[in-house]
């Protein structure tokens, strides 16, 4: 069993009456893209901080490659942070902002620009490299950010909301350039993202938090197929949520698993209140008597179900969560 | 665990002792002045036991209360030219013109040093054969006083478009009652601002009345001007005391009202 | 305001009429109480000293020449060095007093800057008496010194260029604080960790980051202590004991007692091209600073 790159112990942290870190344990291998994933104060942005050195917990231990990582400022570990807002120096260029970095390292001035020159390369601003970041696109800001981050070879790279600052398109594609990134640089990678889809795309294994507190650490498919409980559940991809076995548990039934048949067959009968095509699938969501919200149903291609019609639903597969927070 | 600090900013450390002797630096002069005011002797720097003598000469000093009259009465008709002009001026540069030319000329006043403004009204007076007066220095104050006015509520609209105007217009109102019913009031606390800047500025400023003064025209600063060039008595301390003491009342009163401001 | 006008003149006019009324009337009176003034002062500078004072319009370089005179020279040289000293100085006590205003806590920092302001808004020849009594050879300040065995006997610090630049540097401070506070304030706490993040120890985040985006500041700050300074004449007069003579009270006195305005009229705009340089000087640093926006 190989030492963990990155391990997080019994991490606490408490501004005021708000808990924003209780507890917190986990461990990141080495070369893995892990992703914190939570909605907004449930305390990932407060981890990845204290990781980076500008938060500093009140309990607990953090340990990087098996050395006591919270002894060490800021500006003396390992890790680089990417920050959410990009935060390049506005009064450097493109290339001054990717030295700055290497310059505190002390490096002979030909390695400096050779390792930027590299680095430019990698992430595809060769072109860039005198402009001021005031010139640049967004899309092209963050991989500034990135490249600064990256050509000091850190051993743990942080990125805090590394998308939020895009524009859709821009964002699916860089979603693949991080991947890909990740691959060829071979840095362990911690992004901070309320975004799930997000998360579920890039990721290698989530964590999902709540509350300051980790509720289920997982690979994005089992994160799927078998989540922890009720609010990973709900929080990952979309579910229809039934009345469960016993109390204090529920039935989780994902979208792609029903199949609409005919009104007294299936285990649920319904109206078909709206159907929405969306290229590949359809979406039809059908009113339930027993339910408030409507029960989704995702269909391949053009669904022939239409508003008003009485519907069955049937499934296969269905799992049991446990309501409450870990 | 050790105390960690708490948050992004971190405490001040060395930084108290730099803000500390600058506090000192700037006060304690004032505080000597202040003291010095209730001086029993006739020196401004020996202290000779304490007496309020030096108010009572202040209270009776009728070339100094007629100074302060004039004053007021340069600064309130300063104040009602330069704030009529500048909210004008403001409101037109922001909404009928994108000249970069227009909006530095219209701060100028403001940014070209005093002597240069005063020497150039008193070449203007002279050759147009006005005579100086107290009305000179209004007009003068009047000129240079606009301009700040027109910075601070020209700052005040930068931020917001010309929706509500706009709104105003669609709905059937005319140029003058949307200026009156939409414009003025949401510039309304700068305009106030504006006003209050000008009216101190006015009773303080003592260069540009100085050149564009009559004989007989005494402002207050230029009355204090000739006392201390002839002779320094504790009655400039105890007149010192009294100003100090309006402007910590106008600047607390401003402050309090700006932190209103900005919660509602 | 290039729209195409619709409709013939007389709604061109109508659509005139509200741009004319708001800017007409505070231009003209600028036009009348601004730019005359400033012109005739531009015009002055040609002409030529009139017999019994006044002005003779004959046009003539003369007073041009009679600036390089080495004693206007010398008053020059000295303006200059005096006003630049008292901006460093300014800038020196104010930068981490500036600094240490923006790392209060929010509500104290409105509390710090009343209390720099305050003293600002008090009458400015009040300040300078203020100076006068402080530093008399009978005053407060040398007795303290004596007092605590500094200087075994008092000695003179009033009438001297010393006493002129404090003067200076004491009424212009706040125009020196103010704009550093807004400038550091300013500055993405965000940027600075970025610098720690990359390795960056305190002083080099300083040096690297803080002081390269404040300089806007630095720049409006140091502008707004200069200006005045170079063109006060009250202070070296009051505390200079007019043993200091700076261009200011050269200005003051070819207008008010030699009579000679085109000369003085010389000097003056002398001062104004200076401003306006410097004026260009900061416009050049705040687009490096700030790096040009996307078009």
């Amino acid at each position: 069993m190989t030492t963990p790159l990155l391990e997080v112990r019994e991490v606490s942290r408490s501004f005021g009456n708000v808990r924003a870190l209780d507890a917190v344990s986990l461990t990141i291998a080495e070369n893995e893209f892990f992703a914190l994933l939570g909605p907004s104060g449930c305390g990932k942005t407060t981890l990845l901080r204290s990781i980076a050195g500008f938060e500093h917990p009140d309990d607990g231990a953090v340990l990087l490659g098996g050395a006591d990582l919270l002894a060490l400022p800021p500006n003396k570990r390992p890790v680089n942070l990417m920050f959410q807002s990009y935060a390049l120096f506005p009064h450097l260029s493109v290339a001054s902002n990717i030295a700055y970095g290497l310059k505190r390292e002390r490096l002979p001035k030909a390695e400096v620009a050779q390792r930027v020159a590299e680095v430019l390369e990698t992430v595809g601003l060769q072109t860039m490299a005198e402009r001021r970041p005031a010139q640049l696109s967004g899309g092209q800001r963050q991989r500034v950010a990135l490249a600064r981050a990256i050509v000091k070879r850190p051993r743990l790279l942080l990125l805090d909301e590394p998308l939020s600052a895009l524009d859709r398109k821009v964002r699916a594609e860089m979603q693949l350039e991080l991947k890909r990134l990740q691959h060829e640089v071979g840095i362990t990678f911690v992004v901070v993202t309320h975004d799930q889809e997000e998360a579920m795309s890039m990721a290698d294994r989530i964590a999902v938090l709540a509350e300051g507190r980790v509720q289920q650490v997982a690979s994005p498919l089992e994160l799927y197929r078998h989540p922890a409980n009720l609010f990973v559940a709900d929080f990952i991809g979309t579910s229809n949520l039934l009345a469960g076995p016993a109390d204090g548990e529920r039935l989780m039934v994902r979208p792609e698993d029903v199949r609409l048949v005919g009104p007294g067959e299936g285990k649920l009968a319904g109206t078909v209140v709206d159907t929405q095509f969306q290229g590949g699938t359809s979406t039809v969501a059908v009113q339930v008597p027993q339910l408030d919200k409507p029960f989704l149903v995702t269909e391949p291609g053009a669904t022939e179900a239409v508003r008003g019609k009485a519907v069955g639903l049937a499934w296969d597969h269905a799992v049991v969560v446990r309501e409450g927070l870990t | 665990m050790a105390e960690r600090a708490a948050g992004r900013r971190t405490g001040l450390g060395w930084l108290w002792l730099p803000l500390g002797l600058c506090a000192l630096f700037l006060y304690l002069p004032i505080l000597v002045l202040v003291a010095m005011s209730f001086n029993g002797g006739g020196s401004a720097y020996t202290w000779d036991g304490f007496s309020l003598r030096w108010y009572g000469e202040l209270a009776r000093d009728s070339d100094l209360i007629q100074a302060v009259v004039t004053s007021l009465g340069i600064a309130a008709g300063a104040t009602a030219i330069a704030t009529v002009l500048g909210t004008l001026l403001a409101v037109g540069l922001a909404r009928h013109t994108r000249s970069k030319l227009l909006e530095a000329a219209s701060m100028a006043p403001a940014i070209l040093p005093d002597l240069v403004l005063a020497i150039g009204l008193l070449a203007f007076f002279y050759a147009a054969g006005i005579s100086k007066s107290a009305l000179t220095v209004l007009l003068a104050h009047a000129a240079f006083g606009t301009a700040f006015v027109v910075a601070v509520v020209r700052a005040r609209l930068a931020g917001s478009d010309a929706a509500l105007e706009e709104a105003s217009r669609d709905l059937g109102a005319g140029a003058f009652s949307t200026f009156v019913l939409v414009t003025l009031p949401s510039i309304a606390p700068a305009v106030v601002a504006g006003a209050l800047l000008v009216f101190t500025l006015s009773l303080d400023e003592f260069v540009i009345a100085y050149f564009t003064a009559g004989p007989t025209t005494r402002t207050l600063p230029i009355t204090v001007y000739s006392m201390l060039r002839t002779g320094i008595t504790p009655e400039i301390n105890a007149l010192a005391t009294v100003l100090v003491l309006i402007s910590v009342v106008v600047v607390v009163v401003a402050a309090r009202a700006m932190r209103r401001q900005e919660k509602s | 305001m290039s729209t195409r006008s619709y409709g013939g003149l007389a709604t061109r006019l109508r659509r005139g009429v509200e741009p004319a009324v708001l800017l007409g009337p505070g231009l003209l009176f600028y036009a009348v109480f601004v730019a005359i003034p400033v012109g005739l002062v531009t015009g002055y500078m040609f002409a030529r000293r009139g017999r019994f004072g006044g002005v003779e319009w004959e046009l003539g370089f003369d007073n041009f020449a009679r600036v390089t005179d080495s004693v206007y020279l010398e008053v020059f040289r000295e303006s200059l060095g005096l006003a630049f000293l008292a901006t460093a100085i300014a800038l020196l006590i104010g930068y981490p007093t500036a600094y240490a205003i923006a790392k209060l806590p929010p509500r104290w920092r409105t509390v710090a800057l009343v209390l720099v302001v305050v003293p600002f808004w008090t009458n400015f020849l009040i300040r300078v008496y203020a100076w006068i009594v402080l530093l008399n050879s009978q005053g407060v300040l040398n007795d303290v010194l004596v007092g605590l065995g500094i200087v075994d006997e008092r000695f003179t610090m009033l009438y001297t260029p010393g006493a002129v630049v404090v003067g200076l540097v004491y009424s212009y401070l706040p125009l020196m604080i103010l704009p550093l506070y807004a400038a550091i304030e300013k500055v993405d706490d965000e940027l600075l960790e970025a610098s720690t993040d990359l390795g960056a120890g305190r002083i080099r985040t300083f040096l690297g980051v803080q002081l390269p985006l404040t300089l806007p500041g630095v720049v409006t700050g140091s502008i707004l202590v200069f200006v005045p300074s170079l063109g006060n004449f009250v202070v070296p007069e009051l505390l200079g004991g007019g043993k200091t003579v700076m261009v200011g009270n050269l200005i003051r006195d070819q207008f008010l007692k030699a009579q000679d305005w085109p000369f003085g009229s010389v000097l003056a705009m002398m001062v104004v091209v200076l401003l306006v340089l410097l004026f260009l000087g900061q416009a050049w640093v705040t687009r490096r600073v700030e790096g040009g926006a996307r078009g």
